[in-house]
Parts: structure tokens; sequence; C-alpha cells
């Protein structure tokens, strides 16, 4: 599997260097759908130019990056190009690997079952062989690599591409089961933006299983490991904070970088529901509004781990769905991290409502971002509404992509345990419905 | 008539010995007035009112002034009361052309500019600031209430004190420009006010509303800052200086004809001086008129006076309104300017600047500095006060002259804070002799919220005007001896050498559009972004709290009455 996945990596590798020396690159960084006030590229040169002119960059609104980001392109600005298309590569290879360890367990899991005698006989149908699962974690790379979401964000510089990629490096530690590791990447990706703290759930979930630790309040080795991996989560974090503190010698980042995310008071376009809502949001319900929108993204950590709690692998995908959908500054490379575990859940295809919708909605907003946008700005035959409309749709398209693979998730566990071809009590088809 | 006249005279003279009585008793005062008149080569002419009054005294002192005489004392109880050093505001209508028009003997931005230096013993500086614009709204009657933290910066090095001072520390320097600010009779009126003899005698009986308005550039302002008396510096005495600066255009007011008088630019004439004044003079620049051949004054005079300014050796001709003689036999003084001056000297230091770019996401702001001397470079400061909502970028920055990279010896930057404070650019640059340097910086365009436009979002914003201070070469030796009794426009920048002195040009102000949300649209944007977040949260709650269960087909509603009558009769349902 090493010759395909090399393969991959050369023509992704060539596609980025060939629109890296194109015109296009100008053009791709400028886009708002692309780069947002958190992950522009022209924002950690501008911070650059202020470390060197003696100010710092914390002191105006312009950088909103973390520290430890302005010390590593203070040393790489000029190797940029390489430094994103090998971020874009780790998070591939992170992916590959740790689907591929997933895909075993989760192999090995069902023939236990298979053996323990657990499926009704006529599910047989929905058994997972392992000849469908060999192309699995290469169809992950795929999906993230050649993704033109990838590619534009990678091209455009954007430092989500670092971000990605630290998320998909703690995915691959918890799925190896490295708890250290796991703790250490967990709190580098919250480091940078807050909201990878629900992925701390799904963690403790995995690591639980795989050292058959009960999920069981009144366990006392429950509490033990979580207090172990608080521990491990605190005290790097603790270091990476302290660490940025020395590393400009103030605590002015914390308002710039955190309060940044939290109160949102750069209204810069992007493809997330914040922009218009608080450019229209009357004064006095402002705070209000900010406090529900954000604890809308922590909100269902809690609901979805007790649902998921057998299945922390799905349950990380649907973490980063919702943190993609709802943070307070999305751009298109957040989108391809969560869109890039699609393959993983491919047998779950004929359970599936609104696929077909869902895509084409998927592909004409992506077409029209652009388009409206131009009218919007330089044509100025449209207005905000018009950009906006698409951002709803865009966002409403995505919900019910990630709604769907979740109720087409739950029906399959369901058909698992009752059998696949139900019947009614006077013997016809029965129809399956959420009561 | 004579009886009239008779009382005249026993009035002044009443008056001249309480003048007397009272000097003895408390600071010397002194008023000056003068006007000065210089034809412009392109047909228009250009009118500099002065009043300058002098008095002796210490504000800052425990025991508050009280006997105010020729110093008005609602300025003077605004000095003592924020603690105020240097204070200079301009109200300006219309830009001031320099190249057409040669070099202003005060300089003043379009809109409403203050610039003040408080005095190094105050401890709150941004509250007496605030205080401070709100009292000057107050007595100017102009909206100077707008002036907040969003517009008002810490210069650096751009506005040293221009009377004596020690404070250099810039902490205690405020400056703000209202570039929108427009300049109307309401603000005309309490500035005359201010004036010992208000608008009834001396000078200031030109001042009429209609013909000053009806101009091409006007501009009042008000500038008070301790001066010495003499050259030891012995005793310092407040200086306040009250100055209007109009151009008349050739065709507007002048209908064509290369004719100008007192009654034609003012629709006054000059009957007498103010009482109060102890020299009351009119200047009119002759120095292109040498043998009389461009253009002729009446009624002529045999007073001239020379003075350098602006670098230039310049010849006046003077007309004293404290002598009778000056009025004639009619009692009434219409001065009458005919013909055209010649080519002016061209200004050594002009400076443009635009947007340029296209759309409402970014720009580009260019500012383009001439030098003009021969074979001399200078530097200049640049200061440039950039509102918040156009985010800077500074590594954009690009200075260049003659095609090459032209790097500022000294950058000042701090970057603004959204809503809190605006940027603040200060560079010091070379300008090499007889070049265009441009300096470009590239901009982003932010979106505001609803209720942070003014009424009238398409219309755009006012950036205010960049000010680039030089000490350009001069001509000609500067006089460097402030003491001396000089004509007042010739004193107002002191030189400290003589080879050079000081210029302080403003570019026009820029209006810049930034994008805008829908103003019609806050309730629908609310409940449309709810619903997107609710059919979030509607399908998870439905996936998360409810199970698969299997459907039973719901019996008929003939069947459903009858087991509900079955039900009550307590028979099993159908």
């Amino acid at each position: 599997m090493a010759a395909p996945l090399t393969l991959l990596l050369l023509v992704a590798v060539t596609v980025r260097a060939a629109l890296f020396r194109s015109s296009l690159s100008e053009l791709i960084s400028e886009r708002v759908e692309v780069v947002s006030p958190l992950t522009a590229w022209k924002r950690v040169i501008e911070g650059l130019a202020l470390l060197d002119l003696g100010v710092s960059p914390y002191s105006g609104d312009v950088f909103h990056e973390t520290p430890l980001t302005i010390y590593l392109f203070h040393f790489l600005v000029d190797y940029a190009e390489v430094t994103f298309m090998l971020a874009d590569v780790i998070t591939a290879v992170a992916l590959y690997m740790a689907v591929k360890d997933y895909n075993k367990q989760v192999f090995r899991k069902q023939k236990f079952a298979l053996e323990a005698d657990r499926y009704p006989l006529d599910c047989l149908e929905l058994i997972r062989s392992p000849k469908e699962m060999y192309y699995i974690p290469l169809k992950v790379a795929m999906f993230y690599l050649l993704n033109p979401f990838t590619i534009l964000s990678c091209v455009a510089k954007s430092t989500c591409g670092l971000n990605n990629a630290i998320i998909a490096l703690f995915i691959l530690s918890t799925i190896k089961g490295n708890v250290l590791l796991s703790a250490i990447f967990l709190s580098l990706a919250t480091y940078q933006s807050i909201y990878p703290l629900t992925l701390c759930a799904p963690a403790l979930l995995y690591l639980m299983q795989r050292q058959y630790i009960p999920v069981n309040f009144r366990r006392a080795s429950f509490w033990w490991f979580i207090v172990q991996y608080a521990f491990m989560y605190l005290g790097s974090l603790f270091v990476i904070i302290c660490l940025s503190f020395f590393l400009l010698g103030s605590w002015d980042y914390l308002p710039s970088v955190y309060g940044f995310i939290l109160s949102v008071p750069d209204l810069t376009p992007n493809i997330g529901l914040f922009w218009y809502f608080f450019a229209e949001m009357f004064e006095h319900f402002r705070l209000f509004f900010l406090c529900v929108f954000q604890i809308n993204v922590f909100f269902y950590t809690i609901p979805l781990s007790i649902k998921l709690k057998e299945h922390p692998v799905f349950l990380i995908f649907m973490q980063l769905a919702v943190i993609s959908i709802f943070k307070s500054y999305p751009t298109v490379g957040d989108i391809s991290l969560y869109m890039a575990f699609l393959p993983v859940w491919s047998h779950l295809h004929r359970f599936l409502r609104n696929i077909f919708l869902v895509s084409c909605v998927l592909l004409a907003c992506s077409a029209l971002f652009p388009v409206l946008w131009h009218l919007w700005i330089y044509a100025g035959s449209a207005n905000s509404n018009f950009y906006y409309a698409i951002t709803l749709l865009f966002n409403v398209a995505q919900i019910l992509l990630v709604s769907d693979y979740f109720y087409a998730f739950l029906r399959r566990e369901h058909h698992l345990t009752y059998g696949l071809y139900l019947k009614r009590k006077d013997g016809s088809e029965a129809t399956l419905v959420l009561k | 008539a004579m009886a009239e006249q008779k009382f005249r005279v026993r009035a002044r003279a009443l008056v001249c010995v309480f003048v007397c009585v009272v000097m003895c008793g408390c600071g010397r005062d002194d008023f000056q007035e003068e006007l000065v008149i210089r034809p412009l080569h392109s047909g228009d002419i250009y009118t500099s009112f002065q009043f300058r009054t002098l008095w002796e005294t210490d504000f800052t002192r425990e025991n508050k002034v009280s006997h105010y005489r020729l110093f008005p004392k609602s300025l003077g109880q605004v000095i003592s009361k924020f603690s105020v050093r240097e204070l200079h505001i301009s109200f300006t209508q219309g830009y001031w052309r320099t190249m057409q028009w040669g070099q202003p003997y005060l300089p003043s931005p379009p809109g409403a500019e203050l610039w003040v230096w408080f005095q190094d013993s105050l401890t709150d500086v941004d509250g007496t600031w605030k205080e401070l614009t709100n009292v000057l709204s107050g007595i100017f009657c102009a909206s100077l209430n707008f002036i907040d933290s969003t517009n008002t910066v810490q210069p650096s090095a751009s506005f040293k004190p221009l009377g004596i001072g020690n404070v250099t520390d810039h902490r205690f320097l405020r400056y703000a420009t209202l570039p929108r600010e427009i300049v109307c009779t309401e603000n005309l009126t309490p500035w005359k006010k201010l004036l010992p003899c208000g608008s009834k005698a001396g000078l200031a009986v030109l001042l009429k509303s209609e013909k000053l308005f009806h101009s091409s550039f006007h501009s009042q302002a008000v500038h008070i800052r301790p001066v010495c008396k003499d050259d030891q510096c012995k005793t310092t005495s407040w200086e306040l200086r009250q100055t209007l600066n109009v151009v008349f255009d050739l065709h507007n007011s002048g209908q064509g004809k290369n004719e100008w008088s007192l009654f034609k630019m003012f629709s006054r004439t000059l009957t007498e001086a103010c009482p109060v004044a102890s020299s009351s003079k009119i200047y009119i620049d002759i120095t292109d008129n040498s043998q009389g051949e461009q253009f002729e004054l009446s009624p002529a005079t045999p007073l001239l006076s020379q003075a350098v300014v602006l670098g230039d050796r310049r010849t006046f001709s003077v007309y004293d309104l404290t002598q009778q003689i000056t009025f004639g036999t009619m009692r009434s003084l219409n001065l009458l300017i005919r013909g055209k001056s010649s080519d002016m000297l061209r200004p050594l230091l002009h400076a443009e600047r635009y947007v340029a770019g296209y759309g409402l996401q970014t720009g580009e702001i260019h500012t383009l500095m001439y030098n003009n001397h021969p074979y001399r470079s200078f530097p200049v400061l640049l200061l440039d006060s950039v509102p918040w909502y156009l985010r800077l970028y500074i590594h954009t920055l690009t200075v260049t002259s003659k095609g090459k990279d032209n790097k500022p010896s000294y950058i000042h930057y701090q970057p603004s804070k959204d809503r809190v404070r605006p940027h603040l650019l200060e560079m010091l640059v070379q300008l090499p002799p007889n070049s265009v340097t441009e300096v470009t910086l590239q901009f982003e365009r932010a979106l505001l919220k609803w209720t942070e436009y003014t009424p009238d979002p398409n219309h755009g914003f006012y950036v205010g005007s960049s000010v680039i201070s030089s000490l350009v070469p001069s001509i000609v030796a500067m006089d460097t001896n402030n003491s001396r009794e000089r004509p007042l426009f010739s004193s107002f920048f002191p030189s400290k050498e003589e080879s050079s002195y000081f210029v302080r040009v403003y570019t026009e102000p820029l209006l810049v559009n930034l994008p805008t949300p829908d103003f019609s649209m806050p309730y629908n944007v609310i409940c449309l972004t709810c619903t997107v977040v609710a059919v979030g949260y509607g399908s998870l709650y439905n996936l998360l709290t409810r199970s698969f269960q299997i459907e039973e087909p719901s019996p008929g509603l003939a069947k459903r009455i009858a087991n509900i009558i079955r039900k009550m009769r307590g028979v099993p349902p159908l």
C-alpha cells in the first residue's frame, strides 16, 4: 500500500506546486472563503513586519496568530510553500495510518461479534469484508489531498493547514492508543483555536475502550483515567502557554487570540453564520447571542458522547463537523478535514437519504460563492444579502450531510441488533421511523 | 454732525483714560489687527486677517484670573480649567491649491482640526481632552463632540510646540481632525464675538458671512500659545491669535474682471480702526509689481514695508488705520487693486494624495510629495492618521523617489485597535532635489456593524488629510530675532535658523467607500440565521433522543372513533 500512497502524495504535491507558481496563488490568497482574519497569510507577514518595526504584533487588531506560530514562521518565512505542502502531506499520512489501524480494530470487533453470534441472521449483508475495507485508507488520503478545498487552502497559505495537521496527528495518536501524545496534540490543537477542546470526549472514550476500562460513572478506574488524561492535557497546555509568554514577554496574545475567537469583533464576511448575524445584531442583545452561538459549538459534546459512547471514531467525525460548521471564523480548510472521513463510512451509503440533494447544493454553493462576492464587492449590482443567502444554504447543506450520516450510522446499528428485514405484526414489510 | 463728532471724540478720550487707569492695575494686554492682501497670479485674491491679543498673565496660578479686558473670558477659562499649554483649532471650507495659489501664511486642512499641548502637571489627559472638545464645541458652535478616541492620535514628531515650552513628551499632545465638518455662519459668529471690538469696529467690520462663504477657500482659526516678551525671556505672556484666510475666486466673486476692491470683496468699507488696538494695518503684497506696471493701488499710500515671509523677501504697501488721513475726506477706506500679478514663485514643497484600486475589499493609498528645489534635498515628516476600519498593512509600505526605493530614516507606526484608536504612521523621508516621492500603502476595508454607519453610508467615509511638516531651504536669510516688531503674518512660525523656514502642507482628505450590509434586514437576518442553527439543533436532537421503531399504520377515522367508544364501554378495541 505504500506505493499507491507515495504516488498520491507526488500527484498532490505536484498540483500544489504548479498552482503556487501560477498567477492564481495571489488571487486565491485574497478570497474570503479560503482565508479568515485568523488564518490569513497576509496577516502573518504583517505580524512579522510589526515585530521588525519593534511594535508588538498584538498591539493592533490585524494579527491573531499564536506566538508559537510567529516563532515558527520567523524561521520558515522563506520556506512557507514547502511548510504548507508538508503540513498537508503530514495530515494525509496521519489520517491514512489512523484509518488503517481503525479498520483493523473494526474488523476484529466484528469477528468477535460474529463468533459470539450477536448478529441476527438476515443482516449478514451488512457485515464488512476486508476486501472492501482494503482501499479505504488510501481513499481517505485521496479525499483529503485532492479535495479542491484543501488545495485552495494550501495555495492560499492559510494556517488552517497547520491546524488540520495537528488535529490529524492527535487522531493518529489517539487511535494508536498513546495517551501522552494524544494529550499533547490535543493541547496544541486547543492552543491554536479553542474549539478542538470538544475532541477530548471522544479521545477519552476511545482510549478507555482500548484499555478495557468500562465507561461507568461509579467505577474508580474511569475517574482515575480521566484525571490522568486531564493532568497530561493541562500540564502540556500550561507549558505551551508559559512558553508563549516568554517568547514575547507579555500576556497581550491572550485577548488578541482567544478574546478575538470568542468575542468576534471582526465582521469580515466568510462562509460561516456569525458575520452577518453580528453585523445586523441589535446592540442590546449582542452579548447574549454571542454566548448562545459559542455555547452552541460545545453544547453537542455531552449528548453525542452519551449516544455514541461505543463508537468514538464516529464521534470524532461528528465533533469535527460541528466545529467546522458552527465555529466563529470557518474556512473551507476546516470543511475538508471532516470530509476526508467520509470514505470511512462508505458502507452506510444504502441508508443515506439526502446525499444527492446535499452534494448538488454543496457544489452549487461552492460555485456561487465567488460569483456573488464579485457582484457585491466589485460589480456593485448585488448586495450583501446575496452572499449571505449562499452562506446560509451552504451551512444547511453541511448540517444535512452530517445528520444524514448520523441517521445512517444509527440505522445500521439498529439493524445489526434487530435484523435487516423487519416485519410488522401482520407479517408485511415494516418501515422504520424515529419516534 | 459736529455734535456727533465731538461726542465721539469725548467718548474715545474717556475710554482711553479708563483703559490707562485699568492697565496700571493688572497685567498689560495688547491688541493688534492686520489684514494682508495678496493678489494671486491666477487672478484670484488672497486675504488674510490676523487679530492678536497679548496678555501678561499666568493662567496656571492658584487664584483664578477674574478681570478680563481684551482677552476673551471664555477662552481664558478654558485655558485655566483644562491646563492647556497650547491650543490650535481651525475650521476650513475648501482645499488650499498650493500649485495655483502658492504657500498660505497659515496652513489648515479641510474640515476642523484641533491640536492641544497640555501642561505636564496634568494627570488624566484623555479625560481632559474629552471635556475640552465638548466645551470647544459649545464655544464655536461646531460638532467637535465627534472627536473621540477613534480619531485622536498622539503624534510623536510632527506637532512640536509653537510657543515656548519645555514639554516634548508627546503624551501631553493630542491631535484630531474632522474632515467632514462643514463651516458656516454659525461658526463665524462666535469666532467674531471673541474679538475685543467684536464686529463693530476695526478690520472685523469686513467679516460679513454672505461674501466670506462665497469664496474658493475659507479658513478661520484660533491659536493660543505662551510667548516670550523679549530676548532673554524673563517674562512670558499668553498670545491669542485669531486668523481668517479667504481666497476670492476671479469668476465667482470678481465677475471675471481683474479689479478688486474692499467693497467688492467684503461688501463693506473701513471707517475706523478698533479703538483698543495698538496697531491696525493693511498690507498689500506688491512684490511682483516693482514699477507699478502690473497693477495699481488706490488710494495711494507712501508707506512701504519689507518682510521675509515663506523664504522670500516681499514688499508691501501699508495702510495704517490708526492714522486719520488714511481714511481721506470721505472718512472711509475702499482699497482698489487693479490688474494682475506676475507669475509666482513655484512652491518648493507640495503634496497630493489619492486612493487607488477597485472594489470594496482592498485599496491603496498613494501620497505624492514634490520637491521643486533645483539642487537641495530636505527631509519631511509625513503624518498619516487613518481610521481603524481601513486596515493598513505596513509590510506593503513602499517609498520610491525617481523610480528607486527610498527608505525612510524614522518610522513610528502605531497600529489601530478596532473601535478604540486609529492608525498612526509618522515617517521621516528625505526628498531628493527636483523629484516626486511616492508613498504607497495597501489597506483592507472592514465591514462595520449596521449601527456604526452614518445615515448616508454610500457617501463614503472620510480619511483626514496627511500632514507634511518640513524645514524648507530658504532663498533669503530668515529673521531669527523673534522679539522684534514684525508684521503678524511673518511671525507665526518661529524661525530658529536663517537658512530654512518651517512649512506645513496638508494633502487632500480621502473619501473611501466601505461595503455595507442591508440596513432593512436586522430582524430577518436574526430569524434566518437562528433558523439554520435550529435546523442543526433539531436534526441532532431527533437523532439523539428518538429511537427506531416499527411503524404501525394508524387506523382510519371511523375505526378510531369506534375504538374510543369501545374503550368507554370497557370492551377490547378493534
